[in-house]
């Protein structure tokens, strides 16, 4: 029943917030080394699909398979499964109280995947990649939005995740900015992270995407790979919105 | 210039009273908020805490009862209901009425510290915790490593302003003559029947005590913004 190449797998989910319903019964799988987009207009559950695969949105019913494990079930311990699982938001959320260099190596060590001093070594390569090694002990409030992210990015691999989850990482940017934090995810699609992203940004999507999900009212609408989804699109709502957003 | 008189009078004669008074009345808050501040404390503990029974958060019920009760009585009221109810429950406690009273305006404290931790807590925005529990950090280590570093720089500006508070609302406990500085002043209008006269001089050390603590608050609170 479950695929071993399936990183994840999502049965049936629902989820109301009081009245409004915004999943009415998603299932999909990610597959390791896959790339998912998620498109569609505000409102239609894109984000809470994304925060319901690491729980920070518990589901009403359904069923989300991480690594072969019911996450959903009584007992199981979610702080675990997080663990493997890094998350990037739209409001960058890095830790004012702490240097840029203590973002990254603070999870690690205190959940004692790294020693203090290996966690150094690997926070400040990461931050190399990124182009953020000279900021390793200034804090956050120096940096600009697009530094943030990036930093926010980085805090998530420390974790050696299996998956990231990108939540609009580019929605509170500058325009100018966003292509710094595009092309970091870009490089990391590229090392093959299994990446799930929310996002406005539909060449950056078709550019990177295995697969394309267009969601809308709660459901997904309509899936497929980048050049079904943007050059031929079946669903007459997923025509609507591209002709909205492309132009 | 009478009054003028009165007053170089009074303190040529009662200046040790004044002390005396003064120094009761900061010891007396500063007892007040150390312990308002443990039990205060506890209670934010308590509102926060997520243990459940059935559909009930008997903790958080509690807490949230008390800090009610207390904040919507006056602390006078409070006072007299110690210090009449501390001797029935316990008959040793009424030789020293003195601890019914500080133990009032100790719990009274606890409250109001206990909205100003909970206020610090809830002022950090919800982005912080969901970035902490997606790095797999538990409730707990969330609190401890990211949630707590921030609030304390609400809290602790807030607190200040409490002891500001509540040394002028120790002089409440002047009705059962504890000996803070009110109890002095009316000692010393007893003794010589003067109403303004004393009323000034201990009204303007209750303002120097105030006012020179707002004014280190404040560079406190500039310190910490800073530290960002």
């Amino acid at each position: 029943m479950t695929n071993s190449n399936h990183l994840i797998e999502v049965t049936d989910l629902h989820k109301s917030f009081g009245e409004l319903k915004v999943l009415k019964g998603v299932s999909e799988h990610i597959s390791k080394g896959e790339v998912v987009s998620i498109i569609g207009p505000s409102g239609g559950g894109k984000s809470t699909f994304l925060r319901c695969l690491n729980l920070l949105e518990v589901p009403d019913s359904g069923k989300i398979l991480f690594e072969g494990e019911d996450i959903t079930a009584k007992g199981v311990n979610i702080d675990l499964h997080r663990q493997k699982m890094g998350m990037v938001f739209q409001h960058f959320n890095v830790f004012p109280h702490m240097t840029v260099g203590e973002n990254v190596t603070m999870a690690p060590v205190l959940l004692g995947k790294k020693k203090q001093n290996e966690a150094v070594e690997m926070a400040k390569a990461l931050l190399n990649r990124v182009g953020l090694g000279e900021k390793y002990d200034e804090y956050p409030q120096r940096l600009s939005g697009g530094q943030k992210q990036r930093l926010a990015i980085v805090r998530a691999l420390a974790m050696e995740p299996d998956v990231m989850l990108f939540d609009e990482p580019t929605s509170a940017l500058d325009p100018e900015m966003v292509g710094e934090v595009l092309n970091v995810i870009k490089s990391l699609v590229k090392d093959g992270m299994t990446t799930v992203i929310v996002t406005h940004e539909m060449g950056f999507a078709r550019e990177i995407s295995d697969r394309v999900f267009f969601m809308d009212g709660g459901i997904l609408a309509e899936k497929g790979t980048p050049d079904e989804i943007f050059s031929h699109p079946q669903n007459p709502r997923t025509q609507e919105f591209l002709s909205k957003v492309l132009y | 210039m009478d009054i003028i008189n009165n007053i170089v009078r009074i303190l040529g004669k009662y200046w040790n009273l004044f002390l005396i008074g003064t120094g009761n009345t900061l010891l007396l808050s500063a007892i007040t908020v150390a312990f308002g501040v443990l039990i205060g404390s506890l209670l934010a503990v308590m509102r926060i805490s997520k243990l459940k029974v059935g559909n009930c958060r008997p903790l958080n019920l509690l807490a949230t009862i008390y800090v009610e009760l207390i904040r919507g009585t006056p602390l006078l009221l409070q006072l007299y209901f110690f210090y009449f109810l501390l001797p029935m429950l316990i008959p040793a406690l009424s030789i020293n009425k003195n601890f019914s009273i500080i133990l009032a305006l100790c719990l009274n404290s606890g409250a109001y510290v206990a909205e100003i931790i909970r206020a610090g807590i809830s002022a950090v925005d919800k982005g912080q915790t969901e970035a902490a529990r997606s790095l797999g950090l538990n409730g707990r280590q969330t609190m401890m490593k990211v949630i707590f570093p921030q609030a304390i720089k609400n809290i602790l500006p807030a607190l200040c302003n409490e002891f500001v508070s509540v040394i002028k609302e120790t002089s409440l406990a002047s009705t059962f003559f504890v000996g803070d500085l009110m109890t002095q002043y009316k000692t010393i209008n007893g003794a010589t029947y003067l109403s303004i006269e004393p009323l000034i001089v201990v009204g303007i050390i209750y303002f120097v005590l105030t006012f020179s603590l707002s004014k280190v608050i404040a560079v406190l609170e500039r310190r910490l913004k800073t530290s960002d």
